[in-house]
Order: structure tokens, then C-alpha cells, then sequence
């Protein structure tokens, strides 16, 4: 019951771009539109009843050949209440980006830019959207399901 | 003095430090932009040991990922192991026996006691305190001997299981473990007196790398940097996991956050850590250590070789990897850096469809500039070793 | 007399032969040492390796142990690590090297003086290991060239220790004309420049 106290606050604040939650495994999870993103992390850090104040983790996941292509996945964690929650958006292909999240906690600025490097979406509003982990010059986002495991792009040539 | 130095002409001046300095174990590069010897500004890149960990497991089954969680954090692999157990444990829906919790939580503790005693010692090392570190390494080697005993490997363990256990303790596990602590908790108070009062150490890093806890927060701390700055944050005591909360541990906390507190956090959690080890050897119970559930995890080898089903079982789980139900899970744990998160995706088919570890030391070693523009360009070193960064987690 | 001029004369024949039997030491006397300067400059050598520590990942957990007490590098002389490329003679390379990284490593290489050794420490250096994807280079003879490959995941110190014992017999067996080596083979200006 505790649970769901996150998942219940936002329905009735965000009914309209909610579109879908689950609490597998007990992992209370909100399935959202990208347009709202900001402001729905904004209430989630600010809301009396929720605060969650650590943006603990953030990624993406290629489902390739579905629609939206891409995910980004929001892991957050109120200190305060001890709950955790997660936030997924669909991000499809023909407009590859989300509104950076940076201005609600600072922490997501390398995270972001992680996602940038090796998925390719990009983060709109975000201070330096810059490669990562990545060199300038690498060509296509590796972590993508299309990347072959095995294309290399060395930057320096081998002995022969 | 002032009136002259008012009109010299003075340039800033940018300076490279690393991949490859002796200081930024681990690798990465600093670019830092120093008035005189202050820093203006610090660029921090990493990825130098970027060695592709999500796409090699998605590329195996489940199972073939264990040996790339142990070269994350290198120094602490073992809470790695569990960490990435424990979260496909809970995509599956299966509780491992009591006696593999215990087992899992003194393997856990062995590697943190390493973690921080290798952390203090590399952070000793690079102050020119040398001989702290020979006292640690010695610590360390006799603690690896422990956990060579454990599991056969002394760096990259890969000892836990899905459902289980590779092997149990071995024999007289607890007597070597009891002598062992007696001889870390002497070499301990040896490095207690040599650092802890220690005017030379003391001025290097008292007050360096203050970070206050709000802004912590924002910035994604966990572990002992966020403990030091007075925020009691523990995954072991928020989201108890395998048997934590039976055990009888304190969080130490520190108040400013500075480098000095995040040294005295890690030495007080050497000891709470050998006291839990202590503990879980005291309370261990009898039993099994593999579920009995022969889809995910593998019989005896016993059984292996007599039985028809078993062998069948063990040529399904070997040949096409278990299948845990598709579906997404988060878990953490606390790994000697801070909050180690595993978020794994399953599509039901035999291999992760993503693997995704939230890796402790990312969020800190991104506070780097804020924690080091306006201070000397010698508070680098003692800032970056006590936030820890391991390349192989930071970077995957 | 005559039996002196003989084995003088032996000596020009086959000088070698006599110098390695200890022969003419005991002609004159014990106070006089024959020996090749190329010989003597190689024993030096090997006992006195400067090494360069490029450790980059889990290896060098390992590496800090073969270097502390336990295990003590500094019995084979080889315990004083350079952090600077131009002072350093042995560049060991520990861990994983990526893409990113291999530029950085070529440099290192090139900046350090002749004569120098490589020291290919961990499976990950020897081929790369089991990262056998976009971002990891494929072992570093592919950059560098390599005298000892000690493979192990991470290899265990007695390993470490015996290859290095292997590098000093390598030591010892060299002539004057192995060096220079020169630059690595891939040095590519444009590119080195960028990182
Ligand atoms: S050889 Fe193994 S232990 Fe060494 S760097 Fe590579 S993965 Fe790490």
C-alpha cells in the first residue's frame, strides 16, 4: 500500500501523460509521455508526500522494432520516505531526444551525456552534450541492438 | 607586497594531468586551468577504460556475466557477485537458502574490508605516507589469502551464483578468519596512530573536498562520501537484503565531509565490517547453499553424474542459460563505494536484454570540479583518492 | 714458457671459449676479471630495471601487491617505479587498454629512452581477454612491441615474478646491435596529436 503512494500522487497530478504503471517484482514503475518529463521530476522532487531527492541512476533501453524505439529509464530515491521509483519515456527514433533533466538534479549531467554517447538520444536543454566514455570521432552509438559486437574503429592503426 | 603584485602580468595557465599519472589511479584526465596555484577550473574526462561491460553481456547468458561483474569495482568484486545474484534472484522470484545469505554477507564484508583498506592505503601511498601502505597491503594480502581460501581466486572471485553458491566455506574457514582479524585489527591500530593524528597527513586533508550535504545529495553521492558529509544513508540499513538485519553494525558518520572525514568513515567501517564477518560466523546455520530448483540452478555434481533429469537439467542450463520471465528489476546494494544498482531487463530469452549497472563512483567522480575549483592544485590528490574511483566500474 | 705461449695462442683461437671457462683469470693471478663490455652492460641491466607503471584497471590491484611487502619486486631489482617515461626503462603494462587509450600508451612508448623493454601484464594486455568487442584494443603487440607476456586474469604475483626473471635472461642475451628499436610502427603524428 505504501507502495503505491508515489504511483497514486502522480496519477491524480499527471493523469494525461501517465500512460501506463506497474509495480513488478515490487519495482513501483510509471510508464510516461517524454513531453513531461521536467515537470513531473520537478513534483516528484518537491511534492511533500514524495521528495525524492536522489536521481539515482538513469539509462535507456533499445527495443528495437518496436514503437518508441528507445526508453530512458529514471531511477529515483526519497531519503525521506525510503521509496523507490521508476520512470520510463519512449523515445522514438525519427525525433531521437527528451528534455534534459539536469536543471531538477545536477547529478544527471554525466548521466545523460552517457546516454548520449553510447544510445544517441539526445538531451535537449543539457549544459555540454558532449561524448562520455567515447572518443570524438567514433561513428554510431554501440550500445544500440543494431551495433555489430564485433565493428571496431580504432583510432590509431595495429603494426600491420 | 599586494601593490606589486597588482601589476604583473599573470596568465592562466592549463595543465594535463593524467591518463596516465601516478595519481589518478584508475584512469582518467584532468584539464586544469590554474591561476598560480589555484584552480580556476577542471575538466574531468573519463572513459579510458570504457571496455564495453553492458554489450559483452548482452552478448552471453546469464550466467557468462558474472565474470564481468568482477572487474567493476576490482576491489571489492565479491559484493558485485552478490549484487548482480541477488538482482536476477529477485527477476526470477527465488529465495536462497539461510545458509547461503550468511555466506554471501561474510563475502561481502571480506571485500569491503579490502576496498577500504586498499582505498586508505593508496590514499596514504600518494601523500607520502609509505609506510601505511606496506601495513595495509600486508592487511589486504591477508585478507585475499581468506578469500582465495573462499573461492579459489584472490582478485576476480567470480564465486556466487544465481540461486547460490559456487562452493560452501571451505574447512577451519572460521578459525583462519579469527586469526586473520586479529592480526588486521594490530596492523589497523598501526595505521591508526601513523595517519589518524598525524600532523602532515592531518593539513593535507582536513578541510579539502568539503562537500555540504544538500549539495551531496543533488549530486548522486552514496557510500562513505555521502556518510562523511553527516547523511546516514546505508543500503545495508534503508533496504535491508540477505541477512543485514540481524546483524548488529553502526553507520559511521562524519560532519563536513571533507576528505578527512571520508578517511575516518572507511576506517570505522573496517571495523563494523569485521564485526559483522564475526557475526555471521557465530550465527551461521546448517543446510544447503543452492536452491533446489533445478531449471536456474545447476544439482551436485553428484547428482549430475547419476541422475538422468539432473544431467539434462545441467545440459539445459550450461548450453542455452536459465530464462528468467521477462520483465525489468532494480536492486541495490552497498558496495564499498555506495549504492550499487543492477537494472536488468529480461525479453525471457537466454541471454540479459540489458544489463545496466549504476555504478557508485560515476556521480562522484562528476562532483570533481565542484568539489576542487577555487582550492590548490596539490588538493587534487587527496579529493580524487578519497572519492575512490575505480576505472572499471566508473567506466565500465 | 712454451705451455703459456700454447694456451695464449688458444686464446686467440677461440677467445670466447677460454673467457667463458674462466681460464686466463687463473693465468694471471685471480686479480684480473675478463669479461665483454657488452656482457657486463646487460647484467647491469637486468638488475636495474626502472620501471614505468601504466596501470590502468584490475591488474593493478595485482600489481600493487607484487610491489608490496609479500612479494617485493625490489629482490630483482626492479622495485624503484619512474612516473616519468624518459626516466623509466621497463614500461609495464597493466590492465585493459581501449581505444581511447591506445594513443596515450604509443606515447608513453615512444617518449622513453632506448634501451627499453616491454612488460605485457594480464590477459587483457597479452590480447585483449575476453572484452573482445568496439572498445578494447585486441593485446598491445598490436601497438608496441612486446618482450614478456604474462598472461592471467589477473596472473597471481609468483607469475609476475616469473616474468620478469624470464625478461632478465632475455636481458642478458642481448647484443649491442638490438638497439634502437625506434619509434612503434604506428606512430601516426596527426592522430597522437589529438588526445
Ligand atoms: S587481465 Fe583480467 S584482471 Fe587484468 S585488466 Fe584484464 S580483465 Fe582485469
Amino acid at each position: 500500500m505504501d507502495a503505491s503512494v508515489t504511483l497514486q500522487r502522480l496519477t491524480e497530478r499527471f493523469g494525461d501523460s501517465i500512460l501506463e504503471t506497474h509495480s513488478y517484482r515490487g519495482d513501483d514503475t510509471a510508464v510516461v509521455k517524454k513531453e513531461d518529463i521536467v515537470a513531473l521530476c520537478t513534483f516528484l522532487r518537491d511534492d511533500g508526500k514524495l521528495l525524492y531527492n536522489f536521481m539515482m541512476d538513469l539509462t535507456a533501453v533499445d527495443y528495437l522494432g518496436r514503437e518508441p524505439r528507445f526508453e530512458v529509464v529514471y531511477h529515483l530515491y526519497s531519503l525521506r520516505y525510503n521509496r523507490r521509483v521508476r520512470i520510463k519515456a519512449g523515445v522514438p527514433e525519427s525525433d531521437c531526444s527528451i528534455d534534459s533533466i539536469v536543471p531538477v538534479w545536477i547529478a544527471a549531467d554525466w548521466f545523460e551525456r552517457e546516454v548520449f554517447d553510447l544510445y544517441g538520444i539526445a538531451f535537449n536543454g543539457h549544459p555540454d552534450l558532449r561524448r562520455l566514455l567515447l572518443y570524438e570521432g567514433f561513428e554510431g552509438h554501440p550500445l544500440r541492438k543494431d551495433y555489430p559486437v564485433k565493428k571496431r574503429q580504432p583510432l590509431i592503426g595495429p603494426i600491420n | 607586497m599586494s601593490e606589486i603584485a597588482k601589476d604583473l602580468h599573470t596568465e592562466h595557465m592549463v595543465i594535463n594531468m593524467g591518463p596516465s599519472h601516478p595519481v589518478t589511479h584508475g584512469t582518467v584526465k584532468f584539464l586544469v586551468t590554474l591561476d598560480g596555484e589555484t584552480i580556476e577550473d577542471l575538466k574531468v574526462e573519463i572513459g579510458y577504460l570504457h571496455r564495453g561491460f553492458e554489450k559483452m553481456c548482452e552478448s552471453g547468458t546469464w550466467y557468462q556475466v558474472f565474470p564481468y561483474t568482477d572487474r567493476l569495482n576490482y576491489v571489492s568484486p565479491l559484493i558485485n557477485n552478490v549484487g548482480y545474484a541477488l538482482a536476477v534472484e529477485k527477476l526470477i522470484g527465488i529465495d536462497v537458502p539461510e545458509r547461503c545469505k550468511y555466506v554471501r554477507v561474510i563475502a561481502c564484508e571480506l571485500s569491503r574490508i579490502a576496498d577500504h583498506m586498499t582505498n586508505v592505503a593508496a590514499g596514504g601511498l600518494e601523500l607520502g605516507a609509505f609506510t601505511a601502505f606496506l601495513y595495509f597491503v600486508e592487511a589486504r594480502e591477508l585478507v585475499w589469502d581468506l578469500i582465495e581460501m573462499l573461492c579459489g581466486a584472490r582478485v576476480t572471485t567470480n564465486y556466487v551464483r544465481i540461486g547460490g553458491l559456487k562452493n560452501d566455506l571451505p574447512d577451519g574457514f572460521k578459525q583462519k578468519t579469527l586469526e586473520v582479524f586479529k592480526r588486521c585489527r594490530v596492523l589497523w591500530s598501526d595505521v591508526n596512530k601513523l595517519l589518524t593524528k598525524n600532523r602532515v597527513f592531518i593539513d593535507r586533508v582536513r578541510d579539502v573536498g568539503t562537500m555540504p550535504a544538500e549539495e551531496a545529495i543533488a549530486y548522486g553521492f552514496t557510500g562513505p562520501c555521502l556518510r562523511a558529509c553527516g547523511v546516514p544513508y546505508d543500503v545495508r540499513k534503508a533496504n535491508p537484503y540477505l541477512v543485514y538485519d540481524r546483524m548488529d553494525f553502526e553507520v559511521p558518520i562524519g560532519e563536513t565531509g571533507d576528505n578527512f572525514d571520508k578517511y575516518l568513515v572507511r576506517m570505522e567501517e573496517i571495523n563494523q565490517s569485521m564485526r559483522i564477518v564475526e557475526q555471521a560466523l557465530e550465527q551461521l546455520p546448517g543446510g544447503p547453499i543452492n536452491v533446489d530448483m533445478p531449471y536456474y540452478r545447476w544439482q551436485s555434481k553428484d547428482d549430475i553424474y547419476n541422475r538422468i533429469d539432473s544431467l539434462i537439467f545441467h545440459f539445459k542450463t550450461v548450453i542455452e542459460g536459465i530464462k528468467p520471465p521477462p520483465g525489468e528489476v532494480y536492486l541495490a546494494v552497498e558496495s564499498g563505494n555506495g549504492e550499487l544498482g543492477f537494472y536488468l531487463v529480461s525479453d525471457g530469452s537466454g541471454k540479459p536484454y540489458k544489463c545496466r549497472v549504476r555504478p557508485p563512483c560515476f556521480p562522484l567522480t562528476a562532483a570533481m570540479p565542484r568539489m576542487m575549483k577555487g582550492r590548490l592544485i596539490a588538493d587534487i590528490v587527496p579529493t580524487f583518492d578519497m572519492i575512490n574511483m575505480i576505472g572499471g566500474e566508473c567506466d565500465r | 714458457m712454451g705451455s703459456i705461449k700454447g694456451r695464449l695462442g688458444a686464446l686467440r683461437r677461440s677467445g670466447q671459449e677460454l673467457l667463458d671457462s674462466g681460464e686466463a683469470e687463473r693465468l694471471l693471478g685471480g686479480s684480473v676479471l675478463f669479461t665483454k663490455v657488452e656482457s657486463v652492460v646487460n647484467w647491469a641491466r637486468k638488475y636495474s630495471f626502472f620501471l614505468y607503471p601504466f596501470v590502468t584497471a584490475c591488474c593493478g590491484m595485482e600489481f600493487m601487491s607484487v610491489a608490496g611487502p609479500k612479494y617485493d619486486l625490489d629482490r630483482f631489482g626492479a622495485a624503484l617505479p619512474r612516473f616519468s617515461p624518459r626516466q623509466a626503462d621497463l614500461l609495464m603494462v597493466v590492465g585493459t587498454i581501449s581505444h581511447k587509450q591506445a594513443p596515450v600508451l604509443v606515447k608513453v612508448y615512444n617518449q622513453m629512452t632506448e634501451p627499453k623493454w616491454v612488460f605485457a601484464f594480464g590477459v587483457c594486455a597479452v590480447s585483449g581477454g575476453f572484452y573482445d568487442n568496439y572498445a578494447t584494443v585486441q593485446g598491445i603487440d598490436t601497438l608496441i612491441p612486446v618482450d614478456v607476456y604474462v598472461p592471467g586474469c589477473p596472473p597471481r604475483p609468483e607469475m609476475v615474478i616469473d616474468g620478469l626473471m624470464k625478461l632478465q635472461e632475455k636481458v642478458a642475451q642481448e647484443r649491442w646491435s638490438d638497439w634502437p628499436r625506434g619509434a612503434a610502427p604506428v606512430t601516426d603524428e596527426a592522430k597522437l596529436t589529438e588526445c
